[in-house]
């Protein structure tokens, strides 16, 4: 006994749900060793240099919320944390002609009346549903059998949320509209197509789907979830920060962080973990391995199949997780001027969606392993509020791109470069002039994502969030309340429930059920 | 003038099973009909001299044997004659059959994957375990999850409790069976191309979904549920056509006393009071009714029959808002002889089944796509019987009645349907099959080509859609046709509806109307007639 005592927790992978896992854990008198693959903490949140002198946020690069119960637990503010200036989203006109989307208001000079009360309705209708779900979304999701004490009251509270919070006229609409396509409900609710392009593109961004793909009214909502507690911003020095600060959280309450430590193995000893195996061969006893990384990279190549249920590494198997989002980085030497756009708007959200039938029509080809013709567009310029991250008078813009499937019939060896031209043509025109003021680029698509950030398939949310895949069915039933078949072993990455974004939910939901198991003791 | 007991708008398979119950009950019950034939779209119709068409429904699947047995329709003159086995061509001359026969099948899955043929054997077992749950939930009312009262807490404590005869396991499985597309559902199991073709296609008939679109795998089921005789997941046809199932059920409806009166087109339904008493025909003619029961789908029956200023606002706004796009076009085909299938072998079973042309997913969500933008499929997925193999008294002897269902057909193709779209949207569809038939054009005698336009024109169903309202979840079972209207009941006191518009939708299954019965039967004090529970097999 005496000698499992010493035995550390160890977490594989410092991303952002690692290191919050790590820091409840630690907090609770555990000891725990964080181990990172990179250089730097964070994974898919972290800051990246991409040309001499031009700094990016890797792959995530809006927040949408920490979560404002992490923040308070971990003190997050004492320690800096900077969640940026909060910023709005504009719906870019063909004509010049575009739209502010606030968290509550709408505006645009040739907006109906009639749209732009029913966006306000509309945001607080759904930002209802979405806060109805709270108890679903931070706590382990119940069982549907066998439940315990915990999950009958994660059961009862929503229930009650939905039944009494949202009252029965708005919970039969909840339960009309949750499970179908987001195409359907914007066409009941508003008339203009940029603002239906804007809102559907949001339900479908990082994902593979269309706005006519069921499901999509949930993503949606799981989205907005975030907004319940603030806007959207663009964190102060990129993403990284983000994670630089929970890692001085971490630190701070006791956790040891090892980066450039990439863990080949973990070992599994007649079911139950023993230890972690890293590539230069050492061998880090623990008493329990909490893996950050996706399902398939955790049981198939780091546990092995031959540890586990046939029928269960066949679920993990045929999990969808491939990526279908790019995402690409520009250095530029000056402003871009887009037509009709202030000083002021640029420096927030750009969406280019301009119609439903557009983001439909750039899905369509990902189902085929095609790339999009015109692509579904998300442009940022975090430099104009912090110029820091490039040289005096440059810019950076950071642009996630949709859809860019990660088998792409062709491969994309010879593809690359192509699709990123279609992307600056694409903004071409918008602010004519454009590809003049570039001086560098960077495209990872989601293979480049897989391998620079150790996330299988390069998806965004480590794993789909349709029905099948998400609450306790994530990333498969049989592994879904963050422990797995494999004795101490436990998940805390955007793989478990409920999934992607910088949220810090995972980690704080499975440190929370860990510490409920007694396990690790 | 009399009154009736009750008065069934619509002389469809469920407005008259909802009738027959209603009257095998000791109610006094009348059917109006506008059309000068019964059945709505469960007919047979000689279109071409000397053939009869089932010209819109096509096989049945699900109509249920319950009421079969309490309407005794076969000694109405129903005869149904299970129908064996399906195929899919493949482009390169290849095809797939798939058989019932157990060790055939298994050796056609083989020839085509050594692999799928181990995993076809979980997938009909998983698929007959859901079956099995779900039937038992068809001939029951919705229960409101919004409402306190003790009828649907206890509605929904009996789900529940049959819910959870299943393992956890199988728990987690049935919601993503629920929830998933067919395609990505199939690929769990199956990697043969044909073969995940084969088996998706019939996942999407009537929707306005494709293969990869979550919610699809469920249907399936809703096409693989028949029981005729009790044998879950076989389909068959009706000796005499469709029409003899619409017949069959009038018959016995008459039998106990009812009354079907055709080309009586009703105009409005009159509400006095906030009650409804009867309806107004085109004529002028009132008829007085206690209850009034509307067939005809949600959409027609609130914003056509019914007075806005009878109903409360929300209700029209959904009305108007109930997805109904039709995603279907019908060709029905008069032949000279039999044709030839050359891909397979002599004497082959296969042609006795259901027949498909498209060998691949892809080709299948291509087919979706076009629908979205408002195009018929030019490369369309295609359903294709001929029912005459077994029933020679369809046509004169010696030739043949093919029935070609096809998906995808959008209500206004591009620029609006004109005579000519129509035809060209059938001859893209004879010339796929015709790639696979070489002396099929010239068999040729008479084709009848049906887009959602020319089904709705007729039969009445709202732009052409065959469940009258889509299958998806904001209107399926509770939500079906709207939140808070899903037991039957109308806005309107005495006013209820029995068609496919409620719950638990199209096909030619009978469920809504029997369902229907029983919650009219109950609000009057009538003995109940209907049947409910499946009897455990």
């Amino acid at each position: 006994m005496t000698n499992s005592i010493s035995k550390p927790i160890i977490i594989v992978g410092g991303g952002h749900n690692g290191l919050v896992s790590a820091t409840y854990l630690a907090k609770a008198g555990h000891k725990v060793k964080v181990l990172e693959a990179r250089e730097v903490v964070g994974g898919a949140a972290s800051t990246t240099s991409f040309a001499e002198g031009y700094r990016v946020s890797g792959v995530a690069h809006i927040l949408y919320t920490l979560n404002p119960k992490i923040c308070r637990d971990l003190q997050l503010e004492s320690m800096g944390l900077d969640p940026g200036t909060s910023i709005d989203t504009i719906a870019l006109g063909q004509d010049g002609n575009h739209l502010t989307l606030g968290r509550n208001a709408v505006n645009g000079v040739d907006l109906s009346q009639k749209d732009i009360s029913a966006y306000t309705d509309f945001k607080k209708e759904f930002r209802s549903y979405a806060k109805a779900l709270t108890p679903l979304i931070m706590n382990k999701p119940p069982r549907l059998k066998d439940m315990d004490r915990r999950d009958l009251s994660t059961l009862a509270q929503l229930g009650w949320k939905l039944r009494f919070g949202l009252g029965a006229n708005s919970m039969r609409e909840f339960l009309r509209v949750g499970g179908i396509n987001i195409y359907d409900v914007l066409n009941e609710v508003f008339d203009d197509p940029r603002l239906k392009g804007a809102i559907a593109a949001d339900a479908v961004l990082g994902h593979h789907m269309g706005p006519r793909t069921p499901t999509t009214v949930l993503t949606y909502l799981y989205r907005l979830w975030g907004e319940i507690h603030g806007a959207q911003s663009l964190p102060t020095g990129g993403m990284g920060e983000i994670s630089e600060t929970l890692a001085k959280a971490a630190i701070k309450a006791g956790v040891t962080i090892e980066t450039g430590a990439k863990v080949k193995r973990i070992v599994v000893d007649e079911g139950k973990v023993s230890a972690v195996e890293l590539e230069t061969g050492e061998l880090i006893e623990a008493s329990i391995v909490i893996s950050n990384a996706d399902a398939k990279t955790t049981f198939l190549d780091l546990v092995g199949a031959e540890e586990l249920d046939a029928m269960f590494c066949h679920r993990i198997d045929t999990s969808r997780s491939k990526g279908n989002t790019a995402k690409l980085h520009l250095a530029l030497n000056s402003l871009p001027k887009f037509a009709g756009l202030s000083g002021s708007q640029l420096a927030q959200r750009l969406i280019i969606a301009p119609d439903m039938r557009y983001v439909e029509h750039a899905f369509n080809h990902a189902k085929y392993g095609e790339y999009s013709e015109q692509p579904v567009l998300e442009i940022v310029i975090p430099t104009i509020d912090d110029p820091e991250l490039a040289p005096v008078g440059h810019h950076v813009m950071s642009i996630s791109a949709s859809f860019a499937p990660y088998s792409l019939k062709q491969g994309w060896e010879n593809h690359r470069d192509r699709f990123a031209n279609k992307i600056v043509d694409l903004i071409e025109g918008y602010a004519s002039g454009f590809s003049d003021i570039i001086v560098a680029r960077e495209l990872l698509t989601p293979p480049d994502i897989e391998a620079q950030y150790n996330i299988s398939g390069g998806h965004w949310h480590h794993g789909e969030l349709t029905i099948d895949q998400s609450f306790m069915m994530r990333p498969v039933h049989g592994a879904a309340q963050y422990d797995t078949p494999i004795s101490g072993l436990f998940l805390c990455g955007a793989t478990a429930h409920p999934g992607g974004g910088v949220t810090g939910i995972p980690g704080h939901n499975s440190a929370k059920r860990i510490l409920a198991m007694g396990a690790g003791k | 003038m009399k009154t009736y007991d009750a008065v069934v708008i619509g002389a469809g398979h469920n407005g008259l099973t909802n009738a027959a119950f209603l009257a095998k009950s000791g109610l006094d019950v009348v059917v109006l009909e506008k059309n000068d034939y019964i059945g709505g779209a469960t007919v047979s119709r000689e279109i071409h001299q000397g053939w009869k068409y089932s010209n819109c429904s096509y096989v049945c699947s699900l109509f249920r044997p319950e009421i079969y047995q309490a309407l005794d329709l076969g000694r109405h003159g129903l005869e149904v004659v299970p129908l064996q086995g399906s195929v899919t061509f493949k482009k390169n001359g290849d095809y797939f059959g798939s058989y019932h026969q157990p060790t055939v099948r298994r050796r056609e899955i083989a020839r085509h994957s050594k692999r799928d043929a181990d995993a076809a054997i979980r997938f009909d077992t998983d698929l007959m375990k859901w079956c099995r749950l779900i039937r038992g939930f068809l001939l029951r009312t919705p229960p409101d999850p919004a409402s306190l009262k003790i009828r649907d807490v206890m509605e929904f404590a009996y789900l529940l409790k049959r819910f959870y005869t299943l393992t956890e396991k199988q728990i987690y499985e049935f919601i993503r069976f629920f929830t998933m597309s067919i395609a990505e559902y199939l690929e769990e199991y199956f990697e043969s191309e044909v073969i995940l073709a084969h088996f998706s296609g019939g996942s999407i008939i009537g929707t306005g979904l494709g293969v990869y679109s979550p919610g699809t795998a469920y249907v399936l089921l809703h096409h693989a549920m028949g029981d005729i005789d009790g044998n879950v997941g076989s389909w068959g046809f009706a000796r005499g056509g469709m029409g003899s199932i619409s017949e069959a059920i009038s018959s016995s409806f008459q039998s106990m006393g009812g009354e079907v009166r055709i080309n009586s087109e009703v105009d409005r339904i009159i509400v006095k009071g906030r009650k409804a008493t009867g309806v107004a025909l085109i004529s002028g003619e009132e008829i007085k009714a206690r209850a009034v029961i509307s067939n005809l789908d949600a959409k027609r029956t609130f914003l056509e029959i019914m007075d806005r200023n009878d109903l409360p606002e929300q209700l029209v706004h959904r009305a108007k808002n109930f997805k109904i796009r039709g995603s279907s076009g019908k060709v029905n085909i008069a032949l000279d002889g039999m044709p030839d299938f050359p891909a397979l072998p002599d004497n082959s079973p296969l042609t006795l089944g259901h027949m498909h042309f498209t060998d691949t997913l892809e080709r299948l969500e291509r087919a979706y796509d076009e629908w979205k933008d408002d195009r018929w499929s030019r490369d369309p997925y295609v359903d294709m019987v001929i029912p005459t193999q077994y029933d020679p008294t369809m046509t004169p002897p010696g030739k043949h009645m093919m029935s070609v269902f096809v998906q995808y057909c959008p209500v206004e193709a591009e620029g609006g349907w004109t005579n000519l779209q129509r035809d060209a949207f059938g001859a893209a569809v004879i010339d796929q099959i015709a790639e696979y038939s070489p002396n099929f054009k010239e068999l040729i005698l008479h084709a009848e080509i049906r887009t959602p336009r020319e089904i709705e024109a007729e039969v009445g169903l709202t732009e052409g859609n065959i469940f009258q309202g889509e299958l998806t979840l904001d209107q399926l079972m509770f939500n079906r046709p709207f939140p808070g209207y899903s037991q039957y009941r109308g806005p309107v006191k005495n006013m209820y509806m029995c068609g496919s518009s409620t719950h638990p939708g199209g096909g030619v299954m009978g469920a809504p109307g029997v369902n229907a019965a029983r919650e009219i039967l109950k609000d009057l004090g009538k003995p109940d007639s209907t049947p409910q529970d499946f009897g455990d097999d």
